[in-house]
């Protein structure tokens, strides 16, 4: 029974006697070879050199500040909940008088730490924070490590540099949707 | 003397028919079937009398009043304090008048809640999220500025945010009801309503850490609690102790082997029937001042179970497999098995098979 017509009939004649000699079929192959030398290599240098990864790359993790540099992350949980690695932990504090310039809610995470061994880069973080907190760069990897030690992100590592922000074309799905419609 | 049976009323909640005796409220009545035909209620709190009326989260439908005048009520009422009557007819979920008036009960009650869900301790148990999450819309249209109010501190044990409170008033009847002197109370009207103690008294009485549990939202928190920890990372344990002011069953809340919350025991639909005294709620916060009774049995849909009970307790619903056990049937491989190759290439079967491909074959 045949279903499609994509089915190709194998040749099962009987070779000739040049073809049996396997001469034309040596050359045909050296001749592919010949001409992958003379075209331009795809080939990178990583990781001296690397590939732009597109906008929705999920690297590494960045917990964004607001306009005038206070912390976005309120300690809410959500993304702790939301994630199926079971990588994020935080520990909340209230805000004393004093800080207002540095968080931007009456409660703030003290400690927010992110274990890369256990995260899997899914994404959801992103998705459940209310805060638009907790982002995934798409221009920055998680750097290999060598010790259990340096596995565990904290705040240092985490909160975003006022100095070299982190940019992107379009923050929201709705946002992403507008721009490559 | 004669011998009276009690006379019992037919009620139909829903469909479903109940016998409840006279002076039940209609939202006792439902309760009474169950979960499923239940109204939710904001405000009513069975526990603490005089409660309800308020909140009209619970309206219901009358399509008939009673066997003996079956006309029904001109308006959706309230059921937690319109009684029954012998014959009535509700409709709660059935009636798409009734689940669109609730919506706009969820719109009134958000109109001035701020949402900081967040940040607020009471995320994950808060009566107003479950009824706003089952009942309501998921956009708003409000647009103005919301009410704010005055911070005010009400004591070291009891954290107070004005700005949350949905103005159930089941603190001010838990004041007045368990504990003696009256301290709490809501000053103000209307718009400017708001829960407050009589100026520098604070609430010092034994049973006032309970203002903490009938709230439905986040508006009386637990000052020792404050921030400590997200109600779904921590895992609730029965527990009880001799106490000679209270009952002394309570729940205690963990984070690891830290006793982080304790509160009272909650009924199924959120109320507590024996209160706590505040030296069992906030000064005994060690496992060694309890006897640990085991776990606290949390419903499956709620966030608290997430992440912390193994597959071998989670229960799933047992619909696919007994559909896949109705559908079961054996395999009939009762067919013969021949090996004998010459036996194969001289049945029908490989003949037409051998047609079919033919050109695949060598010639």
């Amino acid at each position: 029974m045949q279903l499609t017509n994509r089915a190709k009939k194998t040749d099962k004649s009987e070779l000739s006697l040049f073809e049996r000699s396997y001469l034309p079929s040596l050359a045909t192959g050296l001749g592919i070879t010949i001409k992958h030398f003379f075209q331009a290599k795809p080939t990178i240098e990583y990781p001296e050199q690397k590939r732009y990864l597109g906008p929705v790359f999920r690297g590494h993790h960045i917990l964004k500040r607001d306009e005038e540099g206070r912390e976005r992350c309120t300690a809410c949980g959500l993304c702790a909940v939301a994630c199926p690695a079971e990588a994020i932990s935080m520990v909340a504090q209230e805000r004393v008088k004093g800080e207002e310039h540095l968080y931007r809610e009456e409660k703030y995470a003290a400690v927010y730490e992110i274990n890369m061994l256990r995260c899997i880069f899914c994404g959801l973080c992103e998705e459940a924070c209310p805060k638009q907190a907790v982002y995934l760069r798409h221009d920055m990897f998680v750097p290999v490590f060598t010790d259990r030690s340096d596995v565990i992100y904290g705040k240092d590592q985490l909160v975003e540099d006022m100095t070299h922000r982190y940019k992107r074309d379009a923050w929201t799905k709705k946002d992403a949707m507008k721009l490559w419609k | 003397m004669e011998d009276i049976k009690p006379v019992m009323f037919k009620v139909t909640v829903d469909g479903v028919e109940v016998e409840v005796a006279p002076g039940t409220t209609i939202i006792q009545a439902a309760r009474k079937i169950g979960p499923e035909v239940a109204p939710p209620a904001m405000c009513y709190y069975e526990p603490l009398k005089g409660s309800g009326g308020k909140c009209r989260a619970c309206l219901v439908k009358v399509v008939a009043g009673s066997a003996k005048d079956p006309r029904p009520m001109p308006k959706l009422v309230a059921s937690c304090i319109t009684p029954v009557q012998d014959g009535m007819i509700v409709e709660n979920f059935t009636s798409p008048q009734v689940v669109e008036a609730r919506k706009g009960v969820v719109e009134f009650l958000l109109l001035n809640h701020p949402l900081d869900c967040p940040v607020c301790d009471q995320a994950g148990e808060c009566h107003l999220q479950d009824f706003a999450f089952e009942n309501g819309t998921s956009t708003t249209r409000y647009e103005e500025e919301r009410r704010t109010f005055e911070k005010e501190d009400i004591g070291p044990y009891v954290q107070l945010h004005m700005t949350r409170c949905v103005l159930c008033y089941r603190c001010v009847y838990t004041a007045d009801q368990i504990t003696d002197g009256r301290v709490h109370g809501v000053m103000g009207r209307g718009d400017h309503a708001e829960i407050s103690t009589y100026i520098g008294r604070a609430i010092d009485n034994d049973f006032s850490g309970n203002v903490i549990d009938v709230c439905p939202v986040g508006a009386l928190t637990d000052k020792t609690y404050r921030f400590k920890n997200r109600v779904w990372f921590s895992k609730p344990v029965d527990a009880h102790c001799d106490c000679d002011k209270c009952c002394g069953n309570v729940q205690l809340w963990y984070r690891g082997d830290e006793v982080i919350r304790v509160t009272a025991r909650k009924n199924e639909w959120g109320e507590v029937t024996a209160f706590i005294c505040n030296t069992c709620r906030f000064e005994k916060k060690k496992t060694s001042d309890w006897v640990i009774e085991g776990p606290t049995k949390v419903n499956r849909a709620s966030v608290i179970s997430a992440n912390k009970y193994g597959s071998n307790l989670i229960k799933k619903p047992d619909f696919a497999l007994k559909l896949a056990e109705s559908q079961f049937k054996n395999i009939d491989d009762s067919r013969p098995y021949v090996n004998d190759m010459s036996e194969i290439k001289q049945s029908e079967d490989y003949k037409v098979l051998k047609q079919i491909n033919d050109s695949y074959f060598k010639k």
